[in-house]
């Protein structure tokens, strides 16, 4: 207490309290003033609009009202397009039946603009929040939940372990192994190309974060050996022949060839 | 050849070393004299352990059946030690934290605690299933070794046919293995098979009741596939593997053809202890090779797949491979089905399951019998055929593995979808076609090939080996020189047999009266000539003799 006292008149007390009282009255200032949200949005939809015309209006029009080559999408929300432009598949690359996943080209605030500037067109979902996806603080019983939901819904057609199935027409479900839990939620409310919609009625947030930390638990797991790409019995058939039978055949000519010829 | 040995009174480390008193039997061999003296062995065992067994490696695959059924034998029991055969539902406790708390059945709570919480229980598990893959693959090339060197003839059609069931009743095993844990996978399976003898017409329904008692898929079916699982099929594989055996040591093994290889004589190493050595060591080889795979590869990983759930599926449901064939089958059947009255007649699951199944096993009995009624062959066989001196045969056969192959890669037509980006459909369409077409093509190709073979070996008889050498004649031509062959291997490439192919005989006698009981008819004629005039005449001795007597340009 002695030593606190003493400092009292030190020369550093001066600069020091002068910061203290501009940091608080900074706080103070920015609680209590008028958000500016808005006028920051403004101008997201407007670098939106401008990257809209350059990438995208050419299927989807200049307002988002479809073209005979893309549908409309003006009242899809920015959920939609932080999904179809995060995964890559916006914008597309020509008329095929299904967009293949490539390299996202936008930046992530160029994909926020885009995604602001279809949100102002009609009202639509927005972008989830992490409390909507994020699967940390699960229960175990709750994962396992998770787990029942991804085999009633979606294994028959990303397959069990989420390693993807083909569908048919040379559309595929891709694989799940990478996807990120936004992602997975995005793809349940958005429904991309042949995949069903999972709205919030059919499937709450809690049901979608269980899906999600399902998926990257299992794929956290150690498993029993190689597992040649979690495609199940074909690729075990594979390898018995290949490298069983192989092996043993093998063994069965240094067998036959070696031994009491010698003698 | 290694001078076969005798029996424990003849094995020095067997005789005592005492200098002085009498020399006595020892402990071995006064055991071996007390059983002797009691059961008669010895005789057996002397007879048995002088048998001659030929060398060559084909003759070993039947040995990775019989070694990799021992194998599944000894996995099995412990697996059975922990295994509840049940589909009573219980909530799952276990340590897999990713399915706690779920309902499930006792068989697939069970299976998952042999995985999770029995020491070496996962590593048990995984040798079993990929011995099981390897038990009815080496049996399967075992089976096309037999087919295509023609081992199956008299007198041995009997151990064929004991062959053939051995090998259905291996799919009904792995079929009952591969369901008992209850997982999705298994559970898919089992409705494949529900739905399967449902499409029987008439008697579908009701086989369906009997065997789940009651509709699919109650609680009864686990049970009782356990029981045909660890007892009943495995006893009936066991009896069949000891007649087997036992008719092999009865037939001698046949040998290939070579000089000092006769029909009468049997040329290779005697059973102790030469083969024995080599036959022991490669049972540890296939143990070996089995617990490899089943420590670093994962096998049906029961715990991704989930509890059974009528109401799930996931894509990449597959069964085993040794029942792919039926599965692609299936999927590319087209889509017929008749509705007469209130019953439906699933021709499109009946055909390609059922009459499908029955028809290659059908094929494979049969064979032996219709083979001999095309070549009227009445006599025994212990010299194996070289396949290209059967060319019918061999191209017949090279076809069916090509039919059985593109059924087999139907099956796993959204794996090939998806690995190598193709159309689904695309996939479909063509098998569809290429399991007919595939096995046509085949069969021209093998007996072009295995006619061009034989013309080779001719080649080689009437003018020797290629020597390399390039010689100028006089004249300025230039020719190579041959070098004759070993009296060894003209005689290999010659030995073969080429009967003529029967006749048709008269339908009426010279009197003009019908002849009755069996002739040959004119088809039967026509087949065997198809049959057995497919072939190139080999070389006669005469014309070898001719031949030699030219001058040959042998100077090096
Ligand atoms: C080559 C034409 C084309 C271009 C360019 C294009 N799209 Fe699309 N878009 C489509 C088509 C076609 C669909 C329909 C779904 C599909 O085929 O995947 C679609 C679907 C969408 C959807 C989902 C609609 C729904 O109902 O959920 C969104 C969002 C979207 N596009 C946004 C964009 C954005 C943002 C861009 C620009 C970065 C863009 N698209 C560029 C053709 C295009
Ligand atoms: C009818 C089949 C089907 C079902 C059921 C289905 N999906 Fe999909 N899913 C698809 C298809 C097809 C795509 C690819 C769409 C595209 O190409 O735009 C897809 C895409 C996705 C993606 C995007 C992957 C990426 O890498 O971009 C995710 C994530 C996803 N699905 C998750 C799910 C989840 C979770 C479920 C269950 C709740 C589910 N799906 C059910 C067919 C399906
Ligand atoms: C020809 C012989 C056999 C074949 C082809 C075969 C095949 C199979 C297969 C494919 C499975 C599924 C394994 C898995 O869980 O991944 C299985 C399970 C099982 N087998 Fe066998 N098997 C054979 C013989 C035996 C024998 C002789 C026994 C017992 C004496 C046995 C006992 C078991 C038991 C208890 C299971 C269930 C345990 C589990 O799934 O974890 N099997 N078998």
């Amino acid at each position: 207490m002695r030593s606190l006292t003493s400092r009292r008149r030190h020369k550093a007390v001066r600069p020091l309290l002068m910061l203290l009282a501009l940091l608080v009255t900074g706080t103070l200032y920015s609680l209590a003033a008028p958000p500016q949200q808005s006028s920051a949005d403004t101008s997201l939809v407007a670098t939106g609009k401008g990257l809209f015309t350059q990438s995208c209006a050419s299927c989807h029009g200049l307002g988002g009202e479809g073209t005979s080559a893309g549908p409309a999408i003006t009242d899809v929300g920015a959920l939609a397009v932080d999904f179809e432009v995060s995964t890559g598949r916006m914008p597309k690359a020509g008329p095929a039946i299904q967009s293949a996943p490539k390299v996202n080209l936008f930046t992530q605030t160029e994909t926020d603009a885009l995604a602001a500037y279809v949100a102002s067109l009609a009202t639509g979902p927005a972008v989830p929040t992490k409390a909507q996806y994020d699967p940390a603080g699960l229960t175990e019983e709750q994962l396992a939940r998770g787990g029942e939901l991804f085999r009633t819904n979606c294994s028959a057609c990303h397959n069990y372990q989420g390693s993807g199935g083909a569908l048919p027409n040379g559309a595929v479900a891709p694989s799940l192994l990478d996807a990120s839990a936004k992602h997975i939620y995005e793809a349940m409310r958005v429904g991309p190309n042949q995949m069903p919609i999972f709205n919030e009625s059919t499937m709450p947030d809690t049901d979608v974060r269980s899906i999600a930390g399902y998926l990257q638990e299992l794929h956290a797991q150690p498993a029993g050996g190689l597992t040649f790409g979690g495609v199940g019995p074909v690729a075990e058939g594979f390898f018995a022949w290949v490298i069983g039978i192989g092996a043993l055949t093998l063994f069965a000519v240094w067998i036959a060839a070696r031994g009491a010829r010698a003698r | 050849m290694a001078k076969p040995a005798g029996l424990a009174d003849s094995a020095p480390v067997l005789e005592t070393t005492r200098p002085d008193a009498e020399p006595t039997p020892g402990r071995l061999a006064e055991v071996g004299n007390w059983v002797d003296e009691r059961t008669g062995l010895g005789k057996v065992a002397k007879g048995g352990l002088r048998k001659i067994f030929p060398d060559h490696w084909s003759f070993l695959l039947g040995e990775i059946a019989l070694y990799s059924f021992i194998i599944l034998l000894l996995t099995g029991i412990f697996l059975s030690l922990w295994f509840k055969p049940s589909m009573g539902e219980v909530e799952y406790a276990g340590s897999y934290q990713l399915l706690k708390g779920l309902p499930m059945s006792e068989a697939y709570a069970s299976t998952l605690a042999i995985s999770f919480d029995v020491r070496g229980g996962l590593l048990v598990r995984q040798v079993h299933h990929w011995a099981a893959m390897l038990f009815v693959a080496s049996a399967t090339i075992h089976m096309l070794r037999v087919f295509f060197t023609g081992a199956f003839r008299k007198p041995r059609e009997l151990n064929w046919l004991l062959g053939v069931g051995m090998f259905s009743i291996a799919l009904i095993e792995g079929f009952a293995g591969y369901s008992l844990p209850d997982d999705l996978l298994s559970g898919t399976g089992l409705r494949f098979v529900d739905g399967l003898v449902r499409s029987i017409p008439i008697v579908g329904t009701w086989l369906e009741f009997l065997v789940f008692g009651g509709e699919f898929p109650g609680t009864l079916i686990i049970p009782r596939l356990f029981i045909a699982h660890v007892l009943l099929v495995p006893g009936l594989i066991l009896g069949l593997v000891g007649a087997h055996m036992a008719l092999i040591v009865y037939h001698k093994h046949t040998q290939f053809p070579g000089p000092g290889r006769k029909e009468t004589n049997v040329v290779g190493y005697p059973l102790f202890p030469v083969y024995m050595a080599k036959a022991g060591g490669f049972f540890f080889i296939v143990a070996g090779v089995t617990t490899l795979m089943g420590a670093t590869m994962q096998i049906n990983p029961v715990w991704n797949f989930g509890p059974y759930n009528p109401s799930q599926v996931t894509a990449g449901s597959q069964p085993d491979w040794y029942m792919g064939w039926v599965e692609g089958a299936v999927r590319i059947m087209a889509p017929i089905e008749w509705h007469l009255g209130s019953t439906t007649w699933s021709w499109n699951v009946f055909l390609p399951a059922v009459v499908l199944m029955g028809l290659l096993f059908t094929v494979l009995g049969a064979w032996p019998f219709v083979e001999s009624w095309l070549t009227g062959d009445k006599a025994e066989h212990h010299l194996l055929d070289r396949p290209r001196n059967a060319p019918i045969r061999t191209s017949l056969g090279v076809a069916g593995m090509t039919c059985y192959a593109l059924f087999w890669l139907a099956g796993g037509n959204d794996i090939l979808a998806t690995q190598f980006h193709v159309s689904l459909n695309d996939v479909t369409y063509f098998m569809r076609v290429a399991v007919f077409v595939g096995p046509v093509i085949a069969f021209f190709i093998t007996r072009r090939v295995c006619l061009a073979l034989q013309h080779a070996d001719n080649e080689r008889v009437l003018h020797g080996s290629e020597s390399g050498v390039i010689v100028r004649a006089p004249g300025g031509g230039y020719s190579e020189a041959h070098e004759p062959l070993t009296e060894d291997e003209l005689f290999t490439l010659t030995q073969h047999e080429q009967l003529a192919p029967l006749e048709a005989t008269p339908a009426t006698d010279g009197h003009g009266i019908p002849v009755a009981g069996a002739g040959v008819s004119k088809r039967r004629a026509r087949l065997s000539g198809w049959f057995m005039g497919t072939t190139v005449v080999k070389v006669s001795a005469d014309e070898l003799h001719d031949h030699h007597d030219e001058p040959v340009p042998a100077e090096k």
